[in-house]
């Protein structure tokens, strides 16, 4: 059964289309991962789904339950903010507590919830502190307690990790996926951070300017980016782009800059003469004597691997960037070849993918 | 600014600001206008009809040499006050801003005369100047000066003034040191690094720096000094001898108060309005950007 | 040269701080004087022989109820200030409904007219309110503030959007949330305007002078004003008691707030 459904859900600003047309469901326990750039319509949509936006049009059914006009404390979402929205003045407990106060719990019972989420988060010994006594991941966790405590069918997380640093934000990322788990709530999580989204999605929704630009699995958005825009956001260093042109009855892809490249994995529609984009990925470019010549701007070496970065000396002067494992090898020209397995291609005048 | 999140309720916003309005209304609103249709109507002595005057009311007003003296006699009082008074403040504030020992001793006397009201400043002064029982009243009398400000002019105009900066200063302080305290150390000490040192620094990089708290502060000192300083001369001189102290507020009272002649009392009301008015817009005018910057701070 | 022992800025400091203190202290050994001496020209900078007596004097007159008018008009108008202003700007703020802008204007009018531009005009709206020489008369109308309206509604817009939005989520309606969360977060502030409005109460002279002219309605302030009116035959150590007991609150409100008051003071006025 779906958890949650968004249908045709839309929002207007004014004049300016944020959403259009999102429709999406969410299975029982399923954590969902909207991804994309700022200004993409990602927080517009989670705020609708709590209810502190209304929607211009579209219904949302939590367990078949339409909810598209409840008030937003009705709707048994909980949300953890992007930068914890804690209530400063009042305690730990408090700020657990706070919404259960309101609904009415009894004493006894808000003690006992609180105290066994803050068990379940390690934050026992803090009940008593206020926000401003405790770290960032701390607080970060707090904010999560307040969620959990109130036992909601629907998690919803704006960006929680964005004010922690690096190291932190890797931990806490473990732990909410695990939490996540253990608990079997359904979630929706809103990121701009396209490897916290890999990670913790069992599903991804990459939207692109209020549209969703692809649905699906982590690893089937990384293999089969829908489209150039897809494939540009998932995956860092980002994937290099080629223009080329389909030639020999669709089984082949003439580079700009120089070789030929045949399909492995069958033809592909349009006559020939259709411009592509073919994206290779940093990773997936090898090292070839018999390659086209890359010119090299920059090495960064990262330890375990080097990013060199580059433009192609055939007409057209493409940039590209190459992820190699190990050191950087020596000279300022590379000779390099793209490995047909690897190549994803795309109509250059939609940026759709040609399967 | 403007939130993103509001509550979207209708009724109660108007009922929470209900009470602010009708305030606003009754005694600030209506107020004003009757003012301004009072000193535009003339009334017979005994307040039983009143006939629509146009501007005669200004006409009289501004035509009345007594009246031009006044404001000629407000606008020395304001500016000698709201000098005296920040210039001393300044003075301290920027001792009472260096790493001394003691320093918040210091600060405390000086913060503390905010809490005297106008009148009762003048009450404090009176235990000093008064001639007959002041302490330096007595004294200069004793020694062969001819002291007594409710006779003298000139004396009275400079206890008056005195007084009204004397109270003032405690305020001004406040304002300067906070304003000294907001001046980033980085910038004094590329300053130093620059070779910048004591007056010349001051003149350079502090004083500029602390342009939007004195801007606004001459805005206030001059409002208060306009209208505040009400109780102090009339506690002092009530605003003689003769008219060596009336102000415009003063006068106000005088001709509205105790005279009763509410066609000029109402125009000279009008007057001081425009005046509150063009000074709060000057104001608003001109911190709109320095006053936010100095809040961040 | 070490700062700390910098003796110019101790000498201006101790200057100014003379300057500030000697009318107090005046006031202070005087009030202890033989009130025919300091008549005479003999006010002494020592205190004298009397003790207290000048304060047993003047707290058998009037004095007590005067301060207790003040205590009462300036604790109305603190009190009524804040509550009229916080709710003003938390309706500005939060909500958005018909006339804001109009509300907002009307606010703005009330900082450009203070009363003393339109005592002729209010004192006849009060006449016609059946206000004057009434204990009401002396605070409610000054108890509309732009001032602090401006100051709320600039703490109010620093509250975080999320803090409202998670309030909503955990079910707090409006005046909940103004009740739990705005007005504690809000403490400092209102503490620190506390005590400026007091003291604005407090000191109020023109105002009283003008609507309460029964002499039992005289604020303290308007008390010792008629007390040295009459410059012949004024008990002198009478008055200075009964300026040491008018300056009493107030200071004792500044000196235990200064903190608090001084950054509320700095920050209000912008």
């Amino acid at each position: 059964m779906a958890m949650l459904e968004l249908i045709g859900l839309r929002k207007n600003f004014g004049t300016t289309e944020v959403l259009r047309q999102i429709d999406l469901s969410l299975a029982s326990g399923e954590m969902l991962v909207i991804v994309g750039a700022s200004g993409c319509g990602k927080s517009t949509l989670l705020r609708i789904v709590a209810g502190l936006e209304t929607p211009s049009a579209g219904r949302i059914l939590l367990e078949e339950r339409d909810i598209t006009s409840v008030d937003p404390s009705a709707r048994d979402i909980a949300m953890v903010f992007q930068n914890y929205a804690l209530y400063p003045h009042m305690t730990v407990f408090e700020n657990m507590a706070y919404g259960l106060r309101i609904r009415g719990l009894s004493r006894e019972d808000i003690a006992h919830r609180v105290d066994e989420t803050a068990a379940l988060l390690g934050l026992s010994e803090f009940l008593g502190r206020k926000p401003r006594q405790l770290s960032g991941g701390q607080r970060q966790r707090v904010a999560m307690g307040r969620a959990i405590v109130r036992e909601p069918r629907l998690f919803l997380f704006d960006e929680p990790l964005s004010n922690l640093d690096a190291t932190l934000r890797v931990r806490t990322r473990a732990e909410i996926r695990r939490l996540q788990r253990r608990l079997g709530v359904t979630s929706l999580y809103v990121t701009h951070d396209q490897v916290e989204a890999m990670t913790l999605g069992d599903r991804l929704l990459v939207l692109h300017q209020g549209r969703p630009a692809q649905l699906a699995t982590p690893m089937e958005v990384f293999e089969h980016p829908a489209d150039t825009y897809v494939a540009g956001f998932i995956g860092a260093p980002a994937m290099n782009f080629l223009p080329a042109t389909l030639i020999e009855a669709g089984t082949a892809a003439k580079l700009e800059a120089g070789p030929l490249v045949h399909f492995i994995d069958g033809k592909r529609d349009g006559s020939d003469g259709k411009t592509l984009t073919i994206g290779v990925r940093p990773e997936h470019i090898r090292i070839d004597p018999e390659g086209v010549p890359l010119r090299i701007d920059l090495i960064e070496p990262l330890g375990s691997e080097t990013l060199i970065h580059g433009r192609l000396a055939a007409p057209g002067e493409t940039p590209l960037v190459i992820r190699l494992a190990g050191k950087a090898p020596e000279g300022d020209i590379l000779t390099v070849a793209f490995p047909p397995e690897q190549m994803h291609v795309f109509d250059a005048a939609t940026g759709r993918r040609l399967p | 600014m403007e939130r993103r999140t509001i509550f979207g309720h209708r009724l109660l916003p108007v009922a929470l600001v209900a009470p602010q309005f009708l305030l606003t209304l009754v005694f600030f609103l209506w107020p004003a206008c009757e003012a301004v249709w009072t000193s535009l109507t003339r009334q017979d002595p005994f307040g039983l009809h009143s006939q629509f005057a146009g501007f005669d009311n200004f006409v009289e007003l501004f035509t009345d040499s007594l009246y031009r003296d006044s404001i000629g006699r407000t606008v020395f009082f304001m500016i000698a006050v709201s000098a005296l008074s920040m210039s001393s403040a300044l003075l301290l504030a920027v001792f009472a801003d260096r790493e001394i020992r003691g320093r918040m001793t210091y600060r405390t006397l000086l913060i503390w005369p905010y809490a005297i009201a106008p009148a009762m400043a003048a009450v404090l002064w009176i235990l000093l100047l008064q001639p007959r029982i002041g302490l330096i009243g007595v004294l200069l009398n004793r020694h062969g000066v001819s002291w007594d400000y409710h006779l003298n002019d000139r004396q009275a105009m400079l206890v008056v003034v005195l007084a009204c900066a004397w109270k003032q200063v405690s305020y001004n302080f406040i304002f300067f040191l906070a304003g000294l305290q907001s001046v980033p150390r980085s910038v004094l000490e590329a300053a130093r690094m620059d070779g910048a040192r004591g007056w010349h620094r001051f003149r350079t990089i502090t004083f500029p720096l602390l342009a939007p708290t004195t801007f606004f502060l001459i805005v206030v000192n001059l409002v208060y000094a306009a209208f505040d300083t009400f109780g102090t001369i009339q506690a002092l001189t009530q605003g003689g001898p003769g008219k060596a102290t009336e102000t415009l507020m003063v006068k106000v009272y005088r001709d509205g108060v105790v005279n009763l002649d509410i066609g000029s009392s109402s125009a000279q009301s009008v007057v001081l309005m425009i005046g509150v008015i063009a000074l709060t817009a000057l104001q608003f005018r001109f911190l709109g950007r320095g006053g936010r910057r100095e809040s961040a701070a | 040269m070490n700062p700390r022992r910098d003796p110019v800025t101790h000498v201006v400091l101790l200057f100014g701080a003379v300057l500030f203190v000697a009318p107090l202290w005046l006031a202070l050994v005087g009030s202890t004087q033989d009130p025919a001496a300091i008549a005479r020209g003999d006010l002494s900078l020592l205190p004298g022989h009397e003790g207290f007596s000048a304060y047993a004097r003047v707290l058998a007159g009037p004095v007590p109820r005067m301060l207790l008018i003040s205590l009462g008009m300036a604790l109305a108008i603190a009190i009524g200030k804040i509550v009229i202003s916080v709710l003003s700007a938390y309706a500005v703020v939060f909500f958005r409904f018909p006339g804001r802008k109009l509300a907002f204007w009307l606010i703005f009018i009330t900082l450009m007219l203070p009363v003393e531009v339109r005592i002729i005009p209010t004192y006849s709206v009060m006449a016609g309110l059946g206000l004057i020489n009434t204990f009401t008369g002396l605070w409610l109308p000054l108890i509309a503030s732009a001032t602090a309206t401006l100051l709320f509604r600039q703490v109010f817009v620093a509250i975080p959007d999320e803090l409202v939005e998670a309030a909503r989520m955990d079910g707090a309606g409006p005046l909940r949330f103004l009740w739990d969360v705005v007005l504690p977060v809000s403490a400092a502030n209102i503490a620190a305007l506390f005590v400026i409005l007091f003291i604005y109460g407090w000191n109020q002279y023109l105002w009283p002078l003008l609507v309460a002219t029964n002499p039992k309605l005289d604020t303290i302030v308007i008390g010792i004003v008629k007390m040295v009116a009459v410059e012949t035959e004024t008990d002198w150590s009478a008055v200075m008691a009964t300026a040491i007991l008018a300056l009493l609150p107030p200071v004792v409100v500044v000196l235990l707030m200064q903190r608090w008051f001084v950054a509320g003071l700095t920050e209000s006025e912008k």
